[in-house]
């Protein structure tokens, strides 16, 4: 499956992890098969708003089934959601932390609650 | 004429001398214009009397019985208000700019628009010589420019207006400033007063306005800064608000120094003929 990430460069598996969702230098798209990242540039990581809806709509481009970011903000988190797409909030150093860590089941997926309080998210 | 007070950043004293200038005029508007953080409200006291109008602004609607998920609108729209996810088209009413392009690009007439309630104008005409306009926008809306426009409709162009705009140099600063006939900076003599004052200097000479400096907070041994900036730029330094403990104290209970210090008044009215006199 692929997962999406926020990087700040584009240097592989060894890329720093960029906390900012929408305003990341990078978006990773890595497969957890073979461990291959891709990169694409954020054409919009100083846009003035909108960045997050436009990271979240590259993501449901590339058909990823989670993204793995330190921030997302309220927008790009309905857009996510909306996609069924699964979020994790997590502050690593490297991309490949990350995938690790959510291949391990140590990262707690955001906006799944127990009592079910998201009202009008589908749950996924 | 209509006169917009200015600053790089906020926290620089752009209030004081709004509201100090319009208290010291006759016949005057102060339009406040820093939508998302009025505050000339705190040294006017207004009562508003429960009246307001609304501000609207059209956001696309998305009839998905019609939409074919073509994507045509999510590429078009260049502020990310749209987004295609799973086969629907989602709308973010707060990053949306109103342009309506969407609605005219859709190829299956899908989209249409409706109303949606951004910000409120208030205003206080009971204050005699000064009539007060104040522009609020909702919070969690980002686009402040409809409210700023609805604001500036107010103008009385028999009356001498003041407009208090948001600080920085984004597009609600300018479109407080574009019509005016001259606008005052106000800078402190830091270095960040300095580089915030460049900013705005460069937004001034791009939208082609008549503009001066007033130095607030001042004090002899650290205006250099600014002035030697001034000089080197042509730039008029039209007053100098010293870094004074009564000035502070009463803008600290939420006065207007215009009101308690006689000295003032003359001051600014002295400012704005001089001002009269470069606009001419
Ligand atoms: S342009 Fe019209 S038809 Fe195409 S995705 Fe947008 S709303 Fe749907
Ligand atoms: S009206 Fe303009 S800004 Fe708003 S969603 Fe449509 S294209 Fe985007």
């Amino acid at each position: 499956m692929l997962i999406g990430i926020s990087a700040s460069d584009n240097r592989g598996l060894d890329a720093k992890m960029d906390s900012r969702f929408g305003r990341a230098n990078f978006f990773a798209i890595v497969d957890t098969e073979n461990m291959e990242a891709r990169f694409i540039e954020n054409s919009a990581a100083s846009a003035d708003s909108g960045a997050g809806v436009g990271a979240a709509q590259l993501f449901a481009d590339q058909n990823v089934a989670a993204v793995i970011s330190g921030d997302f903000g309220p927008k790009a988190f309905i857009a996510l959601k909306t996609a069924g797409i699964e979020l994790y909030s997590y502050r690593g150093s490297t991309i490949r932390e990350a995938v690790e860590a959510y291949k391990n089941g140590e990262l707690r997926e955001l906006g799944v609650s127990s009592n079910n309080g998201h009202a009008g998210f589908r749950q996924v | 004429m209509i006169i917009t007070v200015l600053s790089g950043k906020g926290g620089t004293g752009k209030t004081t001398v709004a509201t100090n200038l319009a208290l010291s005029l006759e016949n005057v508007q102060l339009l406040d214009a820093d939508v998302e953080e009025p505050d000339a409200c705190i040294f006017i006291k207004p009562d508003f009397a429960d009246e307001y109008e609304i501000v609207y602004r059209l956001i696309p609607v998305v009839d998905e019985a019609k939409c074919t998920a073509c994507r045509k609108c999510v590429d078009f729209c260049e502020y990310n208000a749209l987004a295609l996810m799973l086969d629907s088209i989602l709308v973010f009413p707060e990053i949306c700019h109103s342009c309506g392009g969407c609605a005219r690009i859709c190829p299956v007439g899908a989209i249409s628009e409706k109303e949606r309630e951004i910000g409120k104008i208030k205003w206080d005409h009971s204050k005699r010589p000064l009539e007060f306009w104040q522009g609020e926008l909702n919070i969690g809306e980002e686009s402040p420019v409809p409210v700023i426009e609805k604001l500036k409709e107010h103008i009385d162009p028999e009356k001498t207006v003041i407009i208090d705009a948001q600080p920085g140099t984004t597009c609600p600063a300018i479109e407080a400033a574009i019509d005016s006939d001259y606008c005052i900076l106000v800078t402190e003599p830091t270095p960040f007063g300095l580089n915030d004052l460049r900013m705005a200097v460069e937004v001034m000479r791009e939208t082609g306005k008549n503009f001066g400096v007033i130095i607030n907070r001042s004090e002899d041994e650290y205006d250099g800064i600014i002035e030697e900036y001034c000089a080197r730029e042509g730039i008029d330094i039209l007053l100098k608000i010293p870094f004074a403990k009564e000035i502070a104290r009463l803008y600290s209970k939420g006065i207007s120094f215009v009101e308690e210090l006689p000295e003032w008044k003359p001051r600014f009215q002295e400012l704005f003929k001089k001002i009269e006199g470069l606009v001419r």
